[in-house]
């Protein structure tokens, strides 16, 4: 059976969106680390990861979004 | 001991996703209006939707901690749960079991067990496995507290409540489609989250040649040091390993655990029902990347005492389960430590929100309206479902809290864990593809391999029996003996329901069509569909990447 319910926003939304922001707050740690560095730093600390993988954690968000934009579940 | 720091805007991150997912459960619940919305998220679920809940249900915070530290414990041995004790399961599920499963209709499990067997049958899965959920949902949430004081140095009695509060409101808005998309949220989060552990640990290191020629060589291979169970870090010959765990351990779970098949009947026909579990296959044997690379840089790291890295210490035994976290701690920068322990903290809580829509599900069609209220129409259906959510986690709760006052309960769970599926499998199994087992055999064959499986538990636990009888070999460790001792209670399960099968009265041909192999037509077995559509092929390329896996790592 495939159950019609319009409206319904698919998973692949909710996974774009939750990426995005996600994103955005990590890379801008990232970015006032980079800014203001912490004393305390962790092991390979000058590779500056938060900003880089923040940005591809908001690619990644902005890819399902633009996937997912005007689909609904049937 | 607190040994990660969280700063403001990782406190940021994890307020976001309990945001998120109570804003999930909140937009969900307007969709969810009948009972088979609420237990079987509508039908309505692709392959992948379905197939990503359905690994996910199994990926709990509690395994990425426990497999990592088991690595650094066992050695690459721990691999088998991804691969043999895992691949082939989960395509034979795919392949064979899942058009029985699909197409009868069933909504649960046990519900299979009544319409191949008969009611008694189903009544006592129903209750053994609603208990072992319960159980296993409050001992998530004990270990979950348990790991976020020692290593956040969080409240315990706070974060059980908030966590075990905010599954309930989201599973009791929206049932197993929140849990579902819960679920999917988690997975994304647990591969951006802890993905990047293992590549600076790589990167640390060297490489990946490095590190797997810095730890122990009998820590190091898979299979090529399994004759003699003395030279492997876990103390196993590789009959355990393809018995125990590659047959018994692994098809009792992969195939009849509620918890993930849950997510197969999810799926909108067959063909997606088909394709869950094996979508799910590919990213099962993608995850040692995490796990086991990451518990062999652990490894390396407390070797060499220029790092500064040790397992935390608890009364003199290591800790293996602070690999995960240790490795976190060493390497995460903020916002980065927000993102790692979201995605444990998503683990723990869609572990937990997939087996309290597993027990709503069981409790409410295979107790609920089988024994007590035959006659309750669907909306009746969709309430209990909610009621059953809210005690199931008030039940959860109490069973952490008495975890926390009696620990060894701890080690229980294993016996109960194999007391369920390990025979079960061995019901599914001779009911699917042998027509004459009878349901009297099926019943008190399966109450023979309970049985069974719980006394020698106890007989190792208390020494009344050695545990060389049990694995076969001097040398044995406990996960050895685990493996071993589903072995020994599925084939009582498989062999006294035989028997007793042979002396009972069978059910007619008429009332078995569709249920078992050779009474189902051969078209709803395979579908005339395109070989690039058909499940078939992708569960040979699934088989063929699980293959080559096992030879590199040999």
């Amino acid at each position: 059976m495939v159950k019609e319910t319009k409206g319904m926003k698919t998973i692949w939304y909710f996974v774009g969106f939750i990426l995005l922001i996600m994103g955005v707050l990590v890379a801008a740690a990232g970015f006032i680390d980079y800014v203001t560095p912490p004393q305390d730093q962790p092991v390979l600390a000058h590779l500056h990861t938060s900003i880089w993988w923040g940005l591809i954690m908001i690619f990644a968000g902005l890819i399902f979004l633009y996937v997912s934009k005007g689909t609904t579940v049937e | 001991m607190e040994m990660i720091r969280l700063g403001y805007i990782d406190w940021i991150v994890i307020a976001t996703y309990f945001a998120f997912v109570l804003g999930i459960g909140y937009y969900l619940k307007k969709f969810t209006t009948s009972d088979e919305d609420f237990f079987l998220a509508g039908r309505r679920n692709s392959s992948w939707v379905a197939g990503l809940a359905f690994l996910s249900a199994n990926l709990g915070a509690l395994e990425l901690l426990g497999m990592t530290g088991n690595t650094f414990k066992y050695g690459m041995y721990v691999a088998h749960f991804y691969w043999v004790g895992a691949i082939p399961a989960m395509l034979f599920l795919a392949i064979y079991m899942m058009p029985f499963y699909y197409s009868s209709r069933i909504k649960s499990i046990p519900g299979y067990l009544k319409v191949r067997f008969d009611e008694k049958t189903r009544v006592l899965n129903g209750f053994a496995f609603a208990i072992m959920t319960l159980l296993v949902s409050g001992i998530n949430l004990y270990a979950m507290a348990l790991v976020l004081r020692t290593f956040l140095g969080w409240d315990w009695d706070i974060s059980m409540w908030v966590s075990a509060a905010t599954v309930a409101i989201y599973v009791a808005m929206s049932g197993l489609m929140s849990a579902i998309f819960t679920e999917i949220v988690q997975f994304f989060l647990i591969w951006f989250g802890l993905f990047l552990v293992t590549v600076f640990g790589i990167v640390e290191i060297g490489s990946l040649e490095e590190i797997f020629s810095r730890v122990p060589e009998s820590f190091s291979a898979l299979w090529s040091n399994s004759a003699d169970p003395s030279q492997n870090g876990m103390l196993i010959t590789w009959a355990g390993i393809a018995l125990g765990l590659g047959f018994v351990l692994s098809f009792g779970y992969w195939t009849t655990d509620f918890l993930v098949v849950q997510r197969a009947f999810s799926a909108r026909d067959l063909r997606a029902a088909r394709m869950t579990p094996i979508v799910a296959s590919f990213f099962k044997m993608a995850l040692p990347f995490i796990v086991i690379i990451g518990g062999l840089i652990a490894i390396v790291l407390s070797q060499d005492p220029q790092s500064g890295f040790a397992l935390l210490q608890e009364e003199g035994r290591l800790n293996y389960d602070s690999a995960l976290p240790l490795l976190i701690a060493r390497y995460y920068p903020s916002g980065l430590i927000g993102l790692g322990v979201t995605a444990l903290l998503a683990g723990f809580m869609a572990g937990q929100a997939g087996n309290i829509s597993a027990f709503n599900t069981v409790w409410t069609y295979d107790i609920y309206k089988a024994v007590i209220n035959k006659k309750a129409s669907s909306q009746h259906l969709l309430w209990m479902g909610r009621i059953a959510t809210v005690v199931g986690i008030l039940i959860s709760i109490v069973t952490a809290y008495w975890a926390k006052s009696f620990p060894t309960i701890m080690d229980y769970m294993q016996a109960i864990f194999s007391w369920v599926n390990a025979p079960l499998f061995a019901t599914m199994l001779l009911g699917m593809f042998v027509r004459w087992i009878t349901p009297n055999g099926a019943f008190w064959g399966l109450i023979s391999g309970m049985g069974s499986s719980f006394f020698l538990f106890m007989a190792v636990k208390f020494e009344w029996l050695d545990r060389t009888i049990l694995t076969l070999s001097n040398y044995s460790s406990d996960m050895a003996a685990n493996f071993w001792r589903a072995w020994w209670a599925w084939l009582i399960c498989f062999t006294m329901t035989i028997l007793i099968s042979l002396h009972t009265k069978r059910k007619p041909d008429a009332e078995l069509e569709g249920l078992v192999i050779d009474l189902t037509k051969p078209v709803s077995i395979t579908e005339k569909l395109p070989v690039l559509k058909k499940p078939e092929f992708y569960a040979l390329i699934s088989f063929i990447i699980f293959i080559v896996l096992n030879i590199y790592f040999w």
